[in-house]
């Protein structure tokens, strides 16, 4: 459908604008899921329509439909073009500063879902759940899977045509127990496991052997004591990473923050423009990559929605800030370099600067050379709690479970762990870092910002992490 | 909107026409055409127009169902062979999938309509007279508006619509850094005086905003959080507080209150005022809201929200409410503290116009973290002293609405949500403000 759709779309484009394109987008999604041995009901889902978007004059402006009709998307091309007259001598960027690409994506498939009936997938599911109720003091269970297909085409006036196909893959699993006025809730890597490509997804992180250990997990919590309060070493397994990457260097790194964009909403950053290039964000030991060229990744394309070339870009090198997420838009607007991060959440938003896989590279150290080097310290994993502040510098974190740490050695099992830093100086204090076995590649399924909203998939990926003299505390 | 009504009357017609046996059908519409216009910098970033609509489809033979959201195009010759498909694979599905114990379908529900018009300004209009109140100053923000539509109507016959006509303009100035004040001008009809009214309140927030700022340590303090920081608070509440599903299943962050007795002061009452609120009186399974349903009354747990799912696994009646059972026009009683006299009962302490970013570091506890954004002030016998630099809290809704809340603003202000997430929202929130006596700052 989307290749017949591009063929018209490029036909009906004007040539006599200095920039004009369409952006065509069709999710088709599926949710499964069997909660407490009720299969759910099972809901799918397809969104279509396009943006058109014009340049010209001095201004810009888009149309968003969802009729794909040629008198629909007529309707949106005149659409744009007053939009584009009302923000002429008005609008922050001038001219347009993009082009006209082809080329094309597909996420990498091993099985597709496709060969796996309906029924086999509610039964894959179905036993999930039943491993997960291991206690009666579990008093609520499920598992669910998410698929979702996205093909999207860019034209454009002067030739361009992009055409990207994605498959995600998002599983879950949940156990919460319960005991008085204690809950206690464990679950699949907090939803960060996840990622392109078909069946082979689940294999990637364990799904089909993980819900007994998760149940087991969330009664363990609950007959925990709760996580100590000090300043102490703090070793972040990958699943926790997800987050404390995303927080406080994705967002503090996106150049629209920087400029300003997104300060009467997602909040602005402690970064400024000077500090590329000299700034040291991090210690020595930490390196963070810009990729989306990473295979099966939950944020990798060929292309973002401003139809910029995607490659991979150092950000932060040796701990020093090298460059921003921006896109072309942000680059033209700051003169700044940055990346192919121009990304929009559906067909109904326009392009932002966003982070796709953002991660952070693998050091040399085993996991248990890791524990080995702390005296005293914990482990947590799982991300369930975040709060950062606007400039993306004061945070604190929870995460569902943590393993104390004394003289080299895990100990035992803490609940309601948490921790406070600042990012400006948080990193700095990043004292060992997991070589490659430690990696696990994962995704954060709904990052929001943006004024109109959007909620977007990104990738992070990243070894286990450890920092020195973190405030650590538990509950109550 | 009568043609958008037409064409899904038709839509809806042609899929009951193709039933077969005993198949039921139920639809949920959702549409809008908005226009969105974001400054910075008092310049445009991106300026355009949306206009969708989607269509979800429920089909049920006996206890089977299943169910699929699709786009409507507006052009029959694109939806019907796209419903067409819908319809053939949802049967596929329902051959598939389990009975389900848990399906509850609307019977006997009345056929309603709401509809509010407004009168919006053209986009010209609206970006002239944004960017004439920003000349001079760094203004951020969106501007947007348009109609928003909801429908529901099922192979039965019932029908249910929903029209609203609103804009929101939600902006702050900014001064330097994060030193900025926020406001919110939202309605059914632009008013230049109402406006400019806005206007003048952040102009006299941003000078005081100009003075040094203070560097607080982490400690207790006497505060006073305005509206917009309250609004922050209950929506943490109703994050699992007040569905019957994470009650029953002992997730809820007043899980003490359910467990152990604990309770908010006595003066806190909580509603879910559909009556009072911008939102559809119906859900998406057809189920219309009553009024009104009690949350919480002198602090204490009065009913849940139930879905009509929840209805038929704990058997209880539905009370109308969505799926994830949290309140959409959440209303608090306001209480007897002077709204314009907020400083002098505040003293000495904070004055908090908005918290940002919250989330539980302690749900079972219901306690809470988060972050000051925008116009936090230091107020000192009754005076406002400077701005404040951010702090990050971490206290418990148990203090902050129980045994540390010394009172409510005897005023409630309408909050209508500028959430634009997948399509513009309707929810609301009619809220005081609340003076505290200690809230805990940690960072």
């Amino acid at each position: 459908m989307i290749d017949d759709l591009a063929d018209r779309l490029a036909q009906l484009l004007p040539s006599d604008l200095p920039y004009c394109s369409a952006r065509a987008v069709e999710e088709r999604s599926e949710h499964l899921s069997v909660r407490q041995g009720v299969v759910e009901p099972v809901r799918t889902a397809l969104d279509a329509g396009v943006m058109v978007t014009v340049w010209d004059g001095g201004g810009s402006g888009y149309a968003a439909t969802s009729d794909l009709s040629d008198a629909g998307v007529l309707a949106a091309i005149e659409e744009a073009r007053r939009w584009a007259r009302h923000t002429a001598g008005i609008a922050v960027l001038a001219t347009p500063p993009l082009g006209h690409p082809t080329g094309s994506y597909a996420s990498p498939i091993e099985q597709d879902w496709a060969s796996i009936p309906l029924a086999d997938r509610l039964d894959l599911l179905r036993q999930q759940a039943e491993a997960l109720a291991v206690d009666g003091r579990i008093v609520d269970w499920s598992a669910w899977l998410s698929l979702v297909d996205v093909d999207s085409v860019t034209v454009t006036n002067g030739g361009g045509r992009v055409v990207q196909r994605f498959r995600h893959v998002l599983p879950g699993l949940r156990a919460t127990a319960n005991e008085g006025a204690n809950t206690q809730t464990r679950t699949f890597g907090g939803g960060a496991f996840c990622g392109q490509g078909g069946v082979e997804v689940l294999d990637r992180f364990g799904f089909a052997d993980a819900a007994a250990r998760i149940g087991a997990e969330a009664v363990e919590l609950l007959l925990s004591p709760n996580c100590p309060t000090g300043t102490m070493d703090l070793l972040l397994a990958p699943d926790q990473m997800v987050l404390q990457i995303h927080e406080s260097i994705g967002h503090p790194l996106e150049l629209d923050r920087i400029l300003g964009d997104e300060r009467n909403y997602a909040g602005t950053s402690f970064v400024t423009p000077d500090m590329f290039g000299t700034y040291r964000y991090g210690s020595e030991l930490l390196n963070v990559t810009f990729d989306p060229t990473v295979p099966g990744q939950l944020a990798s394309y060929a292309f973002d929605d401003d139809g910029t070339p995607a490659t991979r870009e150092v950000l932060i090198r040796d701990g020093i800030l090298e460059r921003p997420l921006g896109g072309t838009v942000s680059q033209a607007r700051s003169g700044v370099p940055g990346v192919a991060n121009a990304r929009a959440c559906a067909w109904n938003r326009p392009p932002i600067d966003r982070m796709a896989n953002l991660n952070v590279e693998p050091g040399t150290a085993t996991f248990d050379e890791l524990v080995a080097s702390v005296e005293r310290g914990v482990l947590m994993e799982t991300n369930n709690s975040w709060s950062i502040d606007d400039s993306r510098n004061k945070f604190q974190f929870g995460c569902e479970r943590a393993r104390l740490i004394t003289d080299g050695e895990l100990g035992r099992v803490v609940r309601n762990p948490g921790y406070r830093g600042v990012s400006a100086t948080f990193w700095r204090s990043l004292k060992g870092v997991g070589g490659p076995e430690t990696v696990t590649v994962m995704g954060t399924p709904n990052c929001g910002k943006g004024e109109p909203n959007q909620a977007i998939l990104v990738g992070h990926a990243s070894p286990a992490c450890l920092f020195a003299d973190v405030a650590v505390f538990g509950g109550e | 909107m009568q043609a958008e009504r037409e064409h899904l009357d038709a839509l809806v017609g042609r899929l009951t026409g193709a039933l077969r046996g005993a198949e039921v059908l139920t639809t949920s519409y959702r549409g809008e055409a908005s226009q969105f216009v974001r400054f910075n910098g008092a310049r445009i970033r991106q300026a355009g127009s949306v206009r969708q609509g989607e269509l979800t489809v429920e089909l049920v033979d006996g206890r089977r169902h299943a169910s699929a959201a699709v786009t409507v195009a507006g052009d029959a010759s694109i939806d019907h062979p796209r419903l067409d498909r819908v319809l053939a694979d949802l049967r596929a599905q329902v051959a598939v999938v389990p009975e389900d114990p848990y399906l509850l379908l609307a019977e006997g529900q009345p056929s309603t309509e709401r509809i509010g018009r407004g009168a919006l300004p053209a986009p010209d209009d609206a970006i002239h007279a944004v960017l004439a109140a920003a000349a001079g100053r760094d203004l951020a923000g969106v501007y947007a508006a348009g109609t928003t539509t909801a429908g529901f109507a099922s192979s039965t016959g019932q029908r249910n619509w929903f029209e609203s006509a609103t804009f929101n303009l939600d902006w702050s100035f900014h001064l330097h850094a994060d030193k900025a004040v926020k406001n919110l001008y939202a309605g059914t009809v632009w008013d230049p005086a109402s406006f400019a009214r806005k206007v003048d309140w952040s102009l006299r927030q941003l000078e005081v905003l100009a003075r040094p700022p203070l560097e607080l340590r982490p400690d207790d303090y006497r505060t006073y959080l305005a509206p917009a920081a309250v609004r922050e608070l209950v929506e943490m509440l109703a994050w699992g507080g007040f569905g019957i599903r994470d009650q029953r299943t002992r997730q809820t962050p007043l899980l003490r209150m359910h467990a152990e007795g604990a309770a908010f002061a006595p003066g806190v009452r909580i509603v879910e005022d559909t009556a009072g609120g911008a939102a559809p009186d119906f859900q998406e399974q057809g189920f219309v809201k009553p009024p009104e349903v009690v949350l919480i009354d002198g602090g204490r747990p009065v009913d849940l929200l139930v879905s009509p799912r929840s209805a038929q696994e704990y058997g209880v009646p539905t009370n109308g409410a969505a799926e994830h059972e949290a309140p959409e026009s959440v209303a608090m009683a306001p209480g007897h503290i002077p709204a314009d006299g907020v400083l002098d009962a505040l003293g000495t302490g904070l004055h908090v116009g908005n918290l940002w970013y919250l989330n539980f570091s302690d749900r079972a506890a219901c306690r809470t973290t988060g972050m000051t954004r925008f116009a936090t002030f230091w107020v000192d016998g009754g005076e406002v002293v400077a701005p404040v630099n951010v702090l990050r809290f971490d206290d418990t809704a148990f203090h902050l609405l129980g045994d540390h809340l010394v009172g409510l603003t005897d005023e409630a202000e309408l909050l209508l949500d500028p959430s634009t997430y997948g399509h513009r929202s309707t929810a609301s929130a009619r809220l005081p403000g609340a003076l505290v006596e200690a809230m805990r700052f940690t960072l």
